[in-house]
Formats: C-alpha cells, structure tokens, sequence
C-alpha cells in the first residue's frame, strides 16, 4: 500500500480559471492594510452610507416576513420601476416581464451576458484602461478579450474607427463601459452612433455596463439602448451600487431582447435562483424615493471633482477633466515613476493609497486611478500629502493654474507636436 | 433663489469656515463672484451669523435646557409679536417659534442648572403680562442637533482598496 500525500492540487483545477491571473489589486491590498493612518483614495465605491430611508424600508420589510425566494427574474414591481425609471430617464421602453432580469449586482449580470453569448474563441472588444472583470468573465466563458487601449490623448474614450479596425470574423461582442472606472471618461453621443452604425455593420452585440450614468457630470449620459437600432443588440448593464451608494446590497439589472433575458434567466436560475429579496425590497424603494437624495449625492460628487482637477493642476499632475464616475486618472509617469512604484512609494512615505492605472490594463500604465468618493477633508489632506510627494520628485507645482496640456517627455532629436 | 446662491447657501450651512477661494473651487466659479454673493448675503441678513456647534457634554459640562411651552393673549394690532418680543430678548432664552395647536410659544430655555431654569420661569417668564401658562419640559438627553448626530458611530467601513 502506497500513501501519496498530495501537495499540489492545481493540476486538478481548470487550466482556464488557473491561469487567470489574480487581481493585481490584491498585494497592494495588502500593503494597505498594513499601514497605518492611510487615507485612502483607492476605494471604488461611494462614500455615503445607503440613504436611512432606504435601510429603514429593508427593516420594515424584514418585519413583515419578506425574507422568501422571488421569482427567478425578481420582484415584479421591482422590474416595473426599473422598466419606468428607463423610460423616463431614457425613452427607451422595456417590458417587464419579458426583457429585464434582477440580477446579484452588475457582477452577476456581466457574467450572464458573456455565458448566454460566448462561444469558444469567440472575441469580445473591450476599451482599455477598464474596470477588472470584464476580461476575466470573457476568459470564464470561453471568449477571447480584444483590447481597444485609449489614452489621454483622446480622452480615454473609444471611437468608431478604433472599433472598426479590432474587428475580426470572430468578433462578437462590444463591450461598453461609460462612464469609465478608472478613467471617469464619458462618451459624446455623435461618437456613440458612429460606433451603433459599425455595431449594426458588423452584427456585433453591444454589452453596456452603465453602472455610473447618473453620476455625469459634463454633458447627458447617453444610453446605448436608446440610439436608433441598438435596443435589440444591446445588452444593458446597470444597478442601485452607485447612483443609490448600495454596493453592498448586491442588486442590479440587465436589459435587453426576450430571447436573450430568457436565455440568461436559464443560467440565473441555476446558479443563482435569484437575487436576495432584501436587496430587492430595499432598491424599490430607492427607486421610489431614492431620486432626491440621489440628486445631492451627485452634487457631492460634483464638487469633489472639481477640487480633484484643480489639485491635479496645482501640483502639476498632468490629468484630463473627467466627465463622469467618481475617480479622476492622473499622469503620474512624470514623477519618472511607474504606477507600481508611485502608488508604492507614495503608501510609504505619505500613507495614501491610490491604485496603480495597470490594474486596469496595460495601458494604465503610468497613471494611477484616484477615487473622489471620500470626504473633503480628507481630499484636501490627501492632496497636501500628494503635492509634497511629487514635489520631492521634481514635479513643478503650478502656482497660477492653468489649462493642462498634455505632457510627454521630450526625446532628442524629435521634435514632438500635439 | 439661483442656482449658485442655493450652493453657496449649502455649503457654508454645513462648514461655515469655508472660504470664498474654496467654494469656487469646488463650484467651479470665479473666487470674487463667490466672494459677492456671500457680501451681499450678510448684507441683506440672509446669512445672520456663523455658528459653532458644541457637544459640551464630552467636556463634562453641565448644561441644563429645557422646552417650555407658552399660552399667551395675543394683543391688539401686533397679535403675538409683543409677548413674543418681551420674552425672547432674554438671553436664557436660545431659540423661540410660534406654534400652532394647544399652546403659542416653544420657548427653548438654556441654564446651569434646574434651579436656574426654575427660576427664570417663575420670576421672569411667567410674570410677564399676556402670559397665561407656561410648561416646563426638560430635556433628558439631545441625540441629533441642528442636522448632526451628537454620538454618531457610523464611521467608513469600506475596504481600502477596491476595484
């Protein structure tokens, strides 16, 4: 008799999920952790506790006894006030029973669209800086992530001809995500139906995770199933996280055509059954009563940004005015640091914690993502320590402030024109 | 009101050490526009006075307060107003509303002591004429003042990193 003591089971694990790299938030997650008297800047989700009358609703209905399954696809009501709230808002009508699924947050939903649509090899298109999971979730579901990199040239925002041109006979899914985390870029919606038209050219289905649309500052969110034609190719992403500050409620929403809510509503009944009547109970009511306090939130936010640029310009941070979400995406490469570094560093010898631009991709890089959902004292602390820090890199603190121009360091021998 | 007047207004109600430069910062408006509006509001007493709030119960201070709720005989031709008037010069007397329903006059009273308190009603406040009753509450225990929870735990809880 033979005793084989095993130590290493991940040849047991799918390859697929084993060769996901862990996020590479996770060691300097850990860094963090470790310091002490950091204010952190690095936290994507709001600052605000969910809105009293919202908790105060969940309790109620605890007391009731609401504490059942629902239906696979969610509280009827639920779904018929998202349905309103997306005609109003939007124009753009959905029937409740039959095109919008209650989903485990924007998470779960992001995961549906990628299992109901994904076949092996084939290509999702997704901008690039952007939020961790969508790469992953292609992988997860057999898909292959094409990557549209933007930079700060054009505003971190994607345009038609770049999507034309990642296209392939494999490609199959465009994937949306404005406004960006980490970027906090919109999208103009002249662009946006250049990119429809490519969108109906080429047969692709859109997946728009507009998890941030009611937090835009400089313009009007456009919805990408709102533009001529997209309705039924889009797939629309979207939940109570931010607009509402109820991340940890879990509970959001995808609409889009009956076939494919109905294909999705198979794996979420399966895996998921359905999203917890807490949660659900809870963002009806947001949706109900929600609007006003949601409106001052924005306000909030509003201001931050504001503050945010004008510290980015006084301390001579090269940074493109973002037009949405709450984190602003500073060039930080002309401290002659990368991200990695940077974010390093300044944890060390200032104790704040921002994330460095390459976790969300490798055109993050040099650039780290500063989140604004954190109080004004706090920010204007933050900053001190930060104008400090870059100031000891030799960054030159701008005292009259002034339009940012973008900065690229200059080589001999070629003259550079922006 | 405008817009810029209602934000001005907002955000010195809730930090009133904010200067003009850091208002337009955050409004994204001209310091000296800010600047303006604030002059002219204290002109017109809009904005009456900048406050300071204190939980002086963390100094282990003893502030007693108490509401009293006042009848009085409204007069000819300045109604409420006279009564009114003669009470709230006082300086005991912290803030004062007319009221509708069983009585006139909330009077919020701040002292010492009971005995302080005791006093002032029953010597200065009940004497006055046009004063048919007065009822004195006093309070056991503030928990929420002027929009601000006194013992507040709900501190951030998120993690301090996260996508």
């Amino acid at each position: 008799m033979t005793t084989m003591i095993r130590t290493d089971w991940s040849e047991k694990i799918n390859p697929t999920v084993r060769d996901i790299p862990p996020s590479g938030i996770r060691r300097f997650f850990d860094l963090v952790t470790e310091t002490k008297g950091v204010i952190s800047l690095g936290v994507g989700e709001p600052d605000f506790v969910t809105p009293w009358h919202v908790r105060e609703a969940c309790i109620y209905s605890l007391e009731k006894g609401y504490t059942m399954y629902t239906s696979n696809s969610g509280l009827l009501e639920l779904r018929e006030a998202v349905a309103a709230d997306l005609e109003k808002t939007y124009r753009v009508k959905y029937n409740p029973r039959t095109q919008l699924l209650i989903t485990v947050g924007v998470s779960e939903g992001l995961d549906l669209c990628m299992r109901t649509l994904l076949q092996p090899g084939d290509e999702v298109l997704i901008p690039e800086p952007s939020y961790v999971s969508y790469a992953p979730c292609a992988v997860l579901a057999g898909g292959v992530p094409v990557f549209m990199s933007t930079g700060m040239e054009e505003s971190f925002r994607i345009t038609a001809d770049l999507v034309q041109r990642s296209i392939t006979p494999r490609t199959k899914v465009l994937l949306m995500c404005y406004p960006n985390n980490p970027t906090g870029a919109v999208m103009d919606r002249d662009e946006l139906e250049k990119i429809a038209e490519v969108a109906v050219a080429h047969d692709l289905i859109v997946i728009s995770d507009e998890i941030y649309d009611r937090l835009t500052y400089i313009g009007q969110h456009t919805c990408m199933a709102a533009l001529p034609g997209m309705k039924e190719r889009t797939l629309l992403l979207n939940g109570f996280s931010k607009a509402y500050a109820m991340t940890g409620w879990r509970v959001g929403y995808v609409a889009g055509n009956a076939d494919f809510i109905a294909a999705m509503t198979k794996i979420h009944q399966y895996s998921m059954l359905c999203a917890p009547i807490t949660g659900q109970m809870a963002a009806l009511e947001a949706l109900k009563n929600g609007q006003p306090g949601m409106r001052r939130m924005v306000e909030h936010y509003n201001r931050r940004r504001n503050v945010v640029v004008q510290a980015f310009r006084d301390m001579g941070l090269p940074c493109f005015e973002p037009g949405g979400a709450f984190y602003a995406f500073p060039q930080i490469s002309v401290t002659g640091l990368s991200c990695e570094n940077f974010a390093e560093e300044l944890l060390k010898e200032e104790q704040v914690a921002v994330v460095p631009g390459n976790a969300f991709g490798q055109s993050g890089e040099g650039f780290v993502r500063v989140s604004y959902a954190a109080s004004l004292d706090d920010l204007s602390e933050a900053f001190r320590r930060m104008g400090r820090f870059v100031r000891r890199r030799g960054v030159r603190s701008r005292v009259i402030s002034a339009p940012i121009k973008i900065q690229r360091p200059e080589r001999e021998g070629i003259s550079q024109s922006l | 009101m405008d817009d810029l007047t209602r934000q001005i207004l907002e955000l010195l109600e809730d930090n009133a050490r904010l200067t003009a430069k850091e208002i337009s910062v955050m409004l994204n408006v001209d310091a000296a526009e800010v600047q303006s509006v604030i002059k002219s509001l204290e002109d017109k007493k809009v904005i009456l006075k900048y406050l300071t709030l204190v939980n002086y119960e963390k100094l282990g201070e003893e502030k007693v307060s108490a509401l009293i709720e006042v009848r009085i005989t409204p007069q000819r031709d300045v109604g409420f107003d006279g009564v009114a008037e003669r009470i709230y010069r006082f300086p005991e007397v912290r803030s004062m509303r007319l009221m509708s329903g069983t009585y006139d006059l909330a009077v919020f009273v701040e002292g010492r002591s009971m005995k302080e308190i005791s006093h002032f009603v029953s010597t200065r406040l009940s004497t006055i004429e046009g004063v048919i009753s007065t009822t004195t509450h006093f309070v056991l225990k503030a928990y929420k003042q002027d929009g601000v929870i006194m013992e507040d735990g709900e501190e951030d809880r998120r993690l301090m990193i996260s996508p």
